[in-house]
């Protein structure tokens, strides 16, 4: 018996020591071959480029960037282009979400079958589709900068975006900066371009489909029994919801909101499509001018893998903030 | 009927001004949407009449004019039969395994379904390849940079799934595996590839997969992309299959290996078909995501669907203007499709 | 034979190695390639017309699917032996790194990143070029400078989008560049009106005015041009001896010209007292030898497409629907940069 233990004990390593072997030969072959081609065919490679100018201008950015800053300020830049979009996305996606994840829930017919319908039209379209839609509409219906509506004072909306009255520090603090007709363009203020309205629009839009059925579930989950019995208690209905179903529901809400948000920073790199400078549209950019290919897809994959794990840590942190509470009551 | 109206639509104060902001609502918006979608529309492919409208209507005279372009992308002209029977095959086969009972009765209750769904996805895969590709039996041979279209998304989006759900099995098992190598590589690959966008993938398939595969592996841009895609679904259907092989009882496992199976045997005879069955709608809803994630590959230019429609109207001044309603049939196709899907999937769970 | 788990992982291991051991495919056998596989593999552009488009026939037609053909004509002895791979701005260079592609001939602007770090080789030049803006006429913008402040659509992967910010920086005015990845997407978004000007070559831009607009007049290209575009085929690193023949194919045909020898008299030219022609045509010496051809291989290329001359008209100039001017693209002994060192 023992023997037969060891024997088997033997075998499993064995495997292992193989699988892994293969594995690390297997990336020893592809990333000897790569660096022999990439060597063999004259392409440049290694991060040094990083470095260097990058020479192009981005369309708009967080910060002051121009052209003859480096590389990895441009990819900065994409970075901070990507979370300036998938943050107020998330936000509005959820707002929106929870809206239509109590539509669903609601005693009124009409609300119901608008929240269905507003979920199955929204889910079962690929979102790439509904970002062009959004950008199309925007563009196409809009009208041309030089006829922008000024629908409130001070608010521009056009083919080149939104403008708005921005606290201008340099002026003087507490003084608006406010946009006016230039001579192309409206100048002054902050604008918003169209690129980033359909990316904001399109990815709130999409993931509040997801949001609003995670939302429903989780209202749902709670049991039928303990609503009834909160109403004995002769709780109202809005108590009802606020003291016994929410925290239970929030429970079961947070995780898979936490992997929707993932997902919708992630359908961010969609927005490469309307050009809008995210860091894909950075990196793609970056990728054509240098011919480091190799280099930018691993920039792409390390920023993405690194939201993912932080969004996971976040999550984990807080089931075991919840377990914690939950075994303290 | 009125106790029903009493407590559907106004069985409360808030209740009952939702009903009446939902009413004012469409009232204000749906005659406008009929007039603009049905009642001023244009349905010639007469792009005059079209400008003439100047956006009052919609102009479904793009779809009439310019909807082979849209369905088959580049593929030559003369051909075009042949795209179209390919699409007709593949649409029949999927309809086959979601509408026809029996063939659902079948797939889910044996153990060898499986193997079967695999065999008849790549016999219609293998028709109708051979239908697109052509180069024997009097076709002539039409280059893959040509294709586009409907078959083209529909094409890949069943080669992803059928390549695969074998790799996300083995890669679900490999997870559970008693041996903590085996389940630690799973696990890594697993969590690697589903924590990234689709989009850098595809860019690896584009510039990084033809450095280091030799020539000729790597000579066609959508074969590569299909590697990507399979590699990219692998991982997330592992995910759902793992979550099918949790829902069988452990007890199951020891008792087959009580009563003599091999570790292999009780996986595939007696694990596998129960986890799958268990994991299927949620499989299904990873088939609906794979099928919309197809449109990405328009970011590598290859022509599918979406990419075909920019195909058509982006080169031609006279129905540049009337994207929206090519979005917006394109759109149809992809609602049509994945909602049969989901619905599909719905009554499978029901079940 | 039972399959073993472990003689799987065995021959598994065995493919590896010898995966590890093919060779990889480059380097010097682009010819020999070309000549088993009987026929050129041609990047060109996915649809410019005068450059690289399908005619309605679904033909592909332009001065840089003629180079190609050319090339077929004298390597393999029928400009018809030519496969198409249609290329975007961004994916052009990865096919010819990884030898997908035998020539690019694709509208690409010769620079030195390109040429030192990019594994490839430009061969020639075949057409001067310069970026230049076009803007809706209604704009009333008659000249770069009043776009300062202007939303510029551009497309990404291009020369085009660095010399933009080049040049705006010089003057001191800013540029908001608007960037797709695609053609399509670009031309969409400039024709709907979201951007202010659209710039790339301007040529392209002619090309574009004259085929995508429904009303040329409607638009107008600003008589600035910014940048020197040379375009021409490249080639992939470290394969002298087709490098060579795609270079003096290319030459051959502007030699061609300044001889004055065309598609129709290149036969009974075949027999002329000029030395030179003679040289050129496979008359009498041998030149193709050297590189590792025949003696008539750009007699062959002059009579499937004509001489340079003949091929501008044809696609871009003259006898085009975008009548360009033969500007830089003149032959040198007329004003223009067009010079083919001697051939002998
Ligand atoms: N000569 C420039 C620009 C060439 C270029 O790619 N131009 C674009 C805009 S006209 C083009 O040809 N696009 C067509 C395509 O992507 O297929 C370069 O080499 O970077």
């Amino acid at each position: 018996m023992r023997r037969r233990f060891a024997e088997a004990g033997r075998r499993a390593f064995l495997w292992q020591a193989l699988a892994v072997g293969l594995l690390l030969l297997g990336g020893w072959w592809v990333a000897g071959r790569v660096e022999g081609e990439l060597a063999a065919r004259g392409i440049r490679s290694g991060f040094g480029f990083l470095l260097q100018p990058a020479g192009f201008e981005i369309g708009e950015s967080l910060f002051d960037f121009h052209a003859g800053l480096a590389y990895w300020q441009a990819f900065l830049v994409g970075f901070a282009n990507t979370l300036r979009v998938a943050l107020p996305g998330l936000l509005l996606a959820t707002v929106l979400g929870a809206l239509i994840g109590f539509a669903r829930l609601s005693p009124n017919f009409l609300l119901r079958a608008l929240g269905t319908a507003y979920v199955e039209v929204f889910r079962n379209v690929p979102l790439l589709l509904q970002l062009l839609t959004w950008y199309f509409l925007l563009t196409e219906k809009l009208p041309p900068v030089a006829d922008a509506v000024e629908f409130l004072p001070g608010f521009f909306l056009s083919k080149s975006g939104l403008a708005f009255p921005l606290p201008a520090f340099a002026v003087a603090a507490g003084e608006l900066a406010w946009p006016q007709r230039g001579l192309l363009n409206i100048e002054g203020g902050a604008t918003v371009t169209p690129e980033y309205l359909a990316v904001l629009l399109g990815l709130a839009a999409y993931s509040a489909a997801y949001l609003a059925e995670i939302v429903r579930a989780g209202i749902l989950s709670v049991s039928r029994g303990q609503v009834e019995a909160a109403a004995a208690l002769g709780l109202t209905a809005r108590q009802r919801m606020r003291w016994v179903v929410l925290p239970q529901a929030l429970r079961l809400i947070v995780p898979p909101a936490g992997n929707q948000y993932l997902n919708l920073t992630k359908n961010s790199s969609l927005a490469v499509v309307v050009g809008y400078p995210d860091l894909v549209s950075v990196a793609n950019t970056t990728l054509n001018q240098t011919g480091q290919a190799v280099e930018c897809i691993a920039i792409l994959i390390a920023v993405y893998l690194a939201l993912s794990l932080a969004t996971a840590a976040l999550l984990a942190l807080y089931n075991a903030r919840l377990l914690r509470r939950g075994s303290a009551a | 009927m009125i106790a029903w109206l009493r407590g559907n639509l106004f069985s409360g104060w808030a209740s009952g001004l939702a009903t009446l902001l939902v009413c004012a609502g469409a009232a204000a918006l749906l005659p406008d949407l009929l007039r603009w979608g049905a009642t001023h529309a244009v349905f010639a492919p007469d792009a005059e009449q079209c400008r003439a409208l100047d956006g009052a209507g919609a102009c479904w005279g793009v779809i009439a004019e310019k909807y082979r372009l849209v369905l088959f992308g580049r593929y030559p002209h003369a051909e075009h039969w042949r795209p179209a029977l390919a699409t007709a095959l593949v649409l029949a086969v999927l309809a086959g395994f979601l509408l026809l009972p029996r063939a659902g009765r079948f797939f889910l209750g044996r153990a060898v379904p499986l193997a079967a769904f695999a065999a008849f996805g790549i016999a219609a895969l293998a028709g109708a390849l051979f239908l697109m590709a052509g180069g024997a039996l009097g076709l002539a041979a039409v280059d893959t940079s040509r294709w586009g279209g409907l078959p083209l998304t529909l094409l890949l989006a069943l080669g992803a799934v059928v390549g695969a759900l074998p790799g996300g099995i083995l890669l679900a098992l490999g997870r559970r595996s008693s041996l903590p190598a085996i389940r630690a590589l799973c696990a890594v690959y697993i969590e690697l590839v589903r924590g990234l966008p689709l989009i850098p993938v595809l860019f690896m398939a584009a510039f990084l997969f033809p450095l280091f595969l030799p020539r000729g592996l790597g000579a066609d841009v959508l074969l590569r992309v299909l590697v990507a895609l399979i590699l990219f679904a692998a991982a997330h259907l592992a995910e759902v299959v793992r979550g099918g092989l949790q829902s069988v009882p452990q007890g199951q496992y020891d008792t087959a290996r009580a009563l003599g199976f091999t570790p292999w045997q009780v996986q595939r005879y007696i694990i596998l078909p129960q986890a799958l069955r268990a994991a299927l709608p949620a499989l299904t809803n990873s088939f609906i995501a794979v099928f919309k994630d197809v449109s990405l590959v328009t970011v590598v230019s290859l022509y599918e669907l979406t990419g075909a429609l920019q195909l058509a109207l982006a080169g031609d001044a006279d129905w540049r203007p009337y994207f929206l309603e090519g979005y917006l049939f394109i759109g149809a196709i992809y609602w049509a499709g994945c909602f049969a899907l989901s619905r599909w999937s719905a009554r499978m769970e029901a079940r | 034979m039972k399959l073993s788990p472990l003689r799987c992982a065995l021959l598994v291991l065995a493919g590896a190695a010898a995966g590890f051991a093919a060779p990889a495919a480059h380097a010097g056998k682009t010819l020999d390639a070309v000549r088993q596989h009987g026929r050129v593999v041609c990047g060109v552009s996915t649809g410019l017309p005068g450059f690289s488009a399908v005619d309605s026939k679904g033909n592909w037609v332009g001065l840089d699917t003629d180079v190609c053909r050319a090339l077929a004509a004298a390597v393999l002895g029928d400009a018809g032996k030519v496969k198409w791979t249609p290329l975007n701005s961004q994916q052009r260079f990865t096919p010819l790194q990884a030898g997908e592609i035998d020539v690019l001939s694709r509208n690409t602007t010769w620079t030195l990143t390109r040429d030192a770090s990019m594994g490839l080789h430009f061969a020639a030049v075949t057409y001067y070029d310069g970026q230049g803006f076009m803007v809706a006429k209604k704009s009333k913008v008659t000249n770069v400078k009043q776009l300062k402040g202007a939303e510029i659509c551009v497309q990404s992967g291009t020369t085009t989008e660095k010399n933009l910010t080049d040049y705006f920086r010089a003057q001191g005015m800013k540029a908001k560049p608007v960037v797709f990845e695609s053609y399509e997407a670009s031309l969409k978004a400039f024709f709907s009106g979201r951007c202010q000007a659209y710039t790339t070559d301007v040529s392209s831009l002619a090309a574009i005015r004259d085929k995508e607009v429904k009303n040329p007049d409607d638009y107008a290209i600003l008589p600035e041009l910014i940048s020197k575009e040379p375009l021409g085929p490249a080639v992939r690193r470290g394969d002298d001896e087709w490098f060579a023949i795609v270079k003096w194919v290319v030459y051959a045909l502007i030699e061609a010209e300044e001889l004055g020898v065309t598609q129709a008299n290149a036969e009974s030219l075949k027999r002329s007292a000029n030395p030179a022609v003679q040289r050129l045509l496979g008359g009498a010496e041998d030149m193709g030898r050297l590189l590792g051809l025949d003696k008539e291989w750009a007699y062959r290329a002059i009579r499937a497409v004509g001489n340079y001359g003949e091929i501008f008209d044809r696609n871009l100039g003259a006898n085009s629907p975008l009548k360009l001017p033969r500007g830089s693209n003149q032959l040198w002994t007329k004003g223009g940069l067009m010079y083919a060192p001697p051939i002998r």
